[in-house]
Formats: structure tokens, C-alpha cells, sequence
């Protein structure tokens, strides 16, 4: 099997916090993938609020907040594994952010370093 | 009293304690026959353990001092063996923590357990796993060599070992309640027995304020809330009642209200370990219907399949899944954990098709009736493929 990460954006800061039921409905997704014995890394959240993001450019040029160009950042990523990207594909369409807030999920698959 | 003879002797000499400790009771049997039980039968065998662990002492030393020149046994025995109520309590955690030792196997363990700990014979273990005698007394001396070559110190057991151990010793006590609860024999006493002796067990834990941790109420709560539960799960044949059947008013409700009194104890610090969750799921299970049940026993199935992922795990957490969104949504969820060996993957898919499509769910509880071996279980499945087959008519 080959690991995959799924990284997660939104395109807007307001929905970054899920309000009680989206949270129930994302961990039902997460779980449910875990129940599959195909979830490596349960990943982390990354923060994108003001304090806990910065971005670091040439020259020694640091900006605030976790977007640069487009006003599109990552919001997180998990782990998994699955036989193909396909499947991976698949396992990620079925994430409930879509219906909630919208954003996109990037599939990578994973090239360990060791 | 092997425990506390042990504390004496090490964990080397465990024979010489637990033939001291068998001859004393032998000695009793004899003894209280004649002349009756005396009035003190506690103080009573513990003088007789004492007088007989001086004795076999001295004719030790006089064999190693005649014959042998160099002591092969290095027993404390300047300081006399007592049998106060706190070194017994001490002595008994410091075997609990001896035997669930991570060099066995959970089932090893798990023997070593109910022999050491519980007292049990190797016929009554082999009961209980449905084994011969013969695979237990074998599996036992193999643990029983790990044992010795670990060499746990078992008089000293201080502070930092305690923390580093207790998760083992945690799951051992897990794994033999589980045995009792969810046994492969249908002797009602032998699994009453199990399950007793693991709550007795982790009771001694939760009397030593460095073994009474949070998780360690967590388990005594799951304990507590499926034991109540122990009498309504089996009718007079023996026979399961599943859980939306049984009769609640022969649950314990004194049960119950300790498990609560545990589960708050386990609520302090921030560790969610997996007994807290089991014991919240076992919580709602002893609660009547409300509409959000349902809700948070899947939650805490989501939350201790991210802890750890287990076949049954991921299997009960679709059942509850279910019954939040409904049978025909959970079908695609419970297909996807494709377990196709297990029973239980079968009689999921069984149950979960049974009001929509018939032909399936009978091909699936027949699917689950080749792969079990329980044979009240074939026996419910059959019942339920009848009654399919009547309303499919």
C-alpha cells in the first residue's frame, strides 16, 4: 500500500472555525477511515489566524497570515493509505468540507525520506 | 499469601512460595476437619505459612552450609515474614505488576493471571479457554521461564516502574475481564468468576494512590457498567440475549451507580485514555433511549478508533453509525471495512439488509453461519434467516 497526504485549503479565514455539527460530520469522515485501517497520520489543524501565521519570503521579507498570492490557504492535512491515488482520490471526495464550506483537497502521495 | 511469600523469596523462588502456600492450605483441610474451624481461620493459616517458611529456612541453610558451601537462594529472612493487612495489599500489587509482564503473550499473561493471581488450576483455566489441559500447563511454563529470566524485582517496586508499567498491567486486567464477559465457554460461574477477579484485581490498583490514575477508574467504570449487565445477557441455556432484548430490570443498578462513581473519579487531568471511552460508550448503553444517544456513543466509537484500530471496533462503530443515519447509509460505510473473515463483518451486513433487501441479508447471515464457531450463535442466526424467510414470503 502507498501512503497518501491530504491537505486540506479553504478559501475564506470565516470558515475556518466548523461550528458543532460540521466538526461531528468531519470526524464521522475521519473515522470512518480509521475504521478502514487505512489512516496513517491523523494529521494536525493548521492555524492561519493573525499571531499564528507568517510567511517568510526572499530577503528577508515576512508577512503576516498563511496565504501569499492567492487568498487560498491550508487549513490541515491527514495521512492515509490506499492501494492507488484513485483510491485515495475517491476517499477524499467523500470529505463532507465540500458540501459545507467549499475549499479543495490536494492528494500527494507520500516519497519517505529514509 | 504467594504474594506476600514471594515479596520474601523473589520472583526466582515463586514455587518454593506457592508450595509452602498449597501445603499450608492442605494442612488446613486436614487440620480444620479434625478439629474444626478455629476461630481466626486468617491468623490461623498465616501462622502456619510463617512456621513452615522458617522451617523450610532452616533446612535450607543447613543444606547449603553442609553440602554446598554458597547460598543459592538470597531470601531477606532477618526480617520475619508479616501478614499485616497493608503488606498484603503491597504484596499483592507488586504480583499483579510481576506477572502482567510484557515479555508473555496477552494469552499467557492472561493464564499466568488467573494461576497466580486468582488461584485457579490449570483444569479450570483450560476450561475457561476451552483448551486441554495440556496446551495451558505448557503455555504456562513457558511464561513462567520468561518470567524468571526477566527477573522483576518484585520487593521494590518504586515509583517510576509503576508509571512505566501500568499501562500493561491495565490491558492484562482488560484482556481477562473480556475473557469472562465475552467468554468462549457457556459455564455462567466460570465466566462470573473472570470477571470478578479482574474487577477484584483492579480494585487493589485503585486502593494505592500510585496505581489509582485516571485511566484505572476508567476501566473500573467499564467494569462495573458491563458487569451490571452480566445476569440479562444469558437466559437459563446459557443462550446470548442480545442487548435490545434483555430484561433491564435484572440489571444491577448498585453496578451501575459504582461505575458512575468511577467515571467521575476518572475525569481529572487531560488523558482520554481508551477505557474512558469504552466505559462513555458502556455509559450510554446503561442509559434509556434518548435521541441523542445514538450521537454520542458514535462519537466515542469515532474518537477510540482513532486510538487504536481494531476489526470490532470499526464494526460496532458502523452498527452506531447506523443508527444515527440509517441502515441503507451505513451499508456503504460497513462495505468498505470489507472484512470478509469475520462473522460479525457478515452478520452486520445481515442485519443492516434486512429491511430492504432479504435475498442479501439471508447471504450473509449464511456467510456468517460458516465462519463462527459458537454454536448458540449458528443457533440465532438460523432464527433470524426463519424469520427473513417468512416475511420475504
Amino acid at each position: 500500500m502507498k501512503e497518501f497526504a491530504l491537505i486540506f485549503r479553504l478559501k475564506d479565514i470565516a470558515d475556518f472555525k466548523p461550528t458543532p455539527e460540521q466538526m461531528q460530520e468531519r470526524m464521522n469522515w475521519l473515522a470512518g477511515i480509521a475504521s478502514q485501517n487505512k489512516l496513517v497520520d491523523k494529521g494536525n489543524t493548521l492555524l492561519p489566524i493573525a499571531g499564528s501565521a507568517k510567511t517568510v519570503k526572499p530577503n528577508n521579507v515576512v508577512t503576516d497570515g498563511a496565504y501569499t498570492e492567492i487568498k487560498e490557504f491550508i487549513s490541515g492535512y491527514i495521512v492515509i493509505k490506499a492501494d492507488t491515488i484513485d483510491e485515495a482520490v475517491e476517499i477524499a471526495k467523500a470529505n463532507p468540507i465540500f458540501d459545507q464550506v467549499g475549499g479543495n483537497i490536494e492528494v500527494r502521495e507520500v516519497l519517505k525520506r529514509d | 499469601m504467594t504474594a506476600v511469600l514471594c515479596r520474601h523469596f523473589g520472583l526466582k523462588h515463586i514455587e518454593i512460595a506457592e508450595d509452602i502456600a498449597s501445603d499450608t492450605f492442605l494442612k488446613a483441610s486436614e487440620h480444620w476437619a479434625i478439629n474444626g474451624i478455629p476461630q481466626n481461620p486468617t491468623a490461623w493459616l498465616y501462622t502456619v505459612a510463617k512456621n513452615k517458611t522458617k522451617d523450610y529456612l532452616k533446612n535450607l541453610s543447613v543444606f547449603e552450609t553442609k553440602i554446598k558451601n554458597e547460598p543459592t537462594v538470597n531470601i531477606q529472612s532477618e526480617n520475619d515474614i508479616e501478614f499485616d493487612n497493608q503488606i498484603i495489599s503491597d504484596s499483592q500489587l507488586a504480583m499483579i505488576f510481576a506477572v502482567c509482564n510484557p515479555a508473555n503473550s496477552d494469552e499467557a499473561q492472561i493464564c499466568l493471571a488467573l494461576q497466580i493471581l486468582c488461584g485457579f488450576s490449570i483444569e479450570e483455566i483450560a476450561n475457561a479457554f476451552l483448551t486441554k489441559s495440556e496446551t495451558i500447563k505448557k503455555r504456562l511454563q513457558r511464561a513462567r521461564i520468561n518470567l524468571r529470566n526477566d527477573n522483576f524485582q518484585i520487593h521494590s517496586l518504586n515509583e517510576t516502574e509503576i508509571k512505566s508499567r501500568l499501562d500493561t498491567v491495565l490491558k492484562t486486567l482488560y484482556l481477562l475481564f473480556n475473557e469472562g464477559y465475552f467468554s468462549r465457554t457457556n459455564n455462567q460461574l466460570i465466566r462470573k468468576d473472570l470477571c470478578s477477579e479482574a474487577v477484584r484485581l483492579t480494585l487493589v490498583l485503585s486502593e494505592n494512590p500510585l496505581t489509582d490514575q485516571p485511566q484505572t477508574n476508567a476501566l473500573l467504570a467499564l467494569m462495573c457498567f458491563q458487569s451490571s449487565r452480566l445476569e440479562a445477557r444469558t437466559n437459563d441455556k446459557g443462550e446470548a440475549i442480545l442487548f435490545d432484548e434483555q430484561d433491564k430490570s435484572l440489571w444491577d443498578k448498585s453496578l451501575i451507580e459504582r461505575g458512575n462513581y468511577y467515571l467521575v473519579n476518572a475525569c481529572t487531568g487531560n488523558e482520554v485514555s481508551k477505557y474512558h471511552l469504552e466505559a462513555g460508550i458502556a455509559y450510554w448503553h446503561t442509559t434509556p433511549t434518548d435521541q441523542n444517544k445514538w450521537q454520542h456513543i458514535l462519537q466515542l466509537y469515532n474518537q477510540l478508533i482513532l486510538i487504536e484500530y481494531s476489526p470490532i471496533t470499526a464494526l460496532n462503530r458502523t452498527f452506531a453509525f447506523a443508527q444515527v443515519f440509517g441502515h441503507l447509509k451505513a451499508i456503504s460505510e460497513a462495505e468498505k471495512l470489507n472484512l470478509v473473515e469475520s462473522n460479525y463483518y457478515h452478520e452486520l451486513l445481515g442485519f443492516l439488509y434486512a429491511d430492504t433487501n432479504i435475498a442479501k441479508a439471508i447471504e450473509h447471515y449464511e456467510q456468517a453461519i460458516k465462519l463462527t464457531k459458537s454454536k448458540p450463535e449458528k443457533q440465532t442466526l438460523l432464527k433470524q434467516i426463519e424469520r427473513l424467510k417468512k416475511v420475504g414470503r
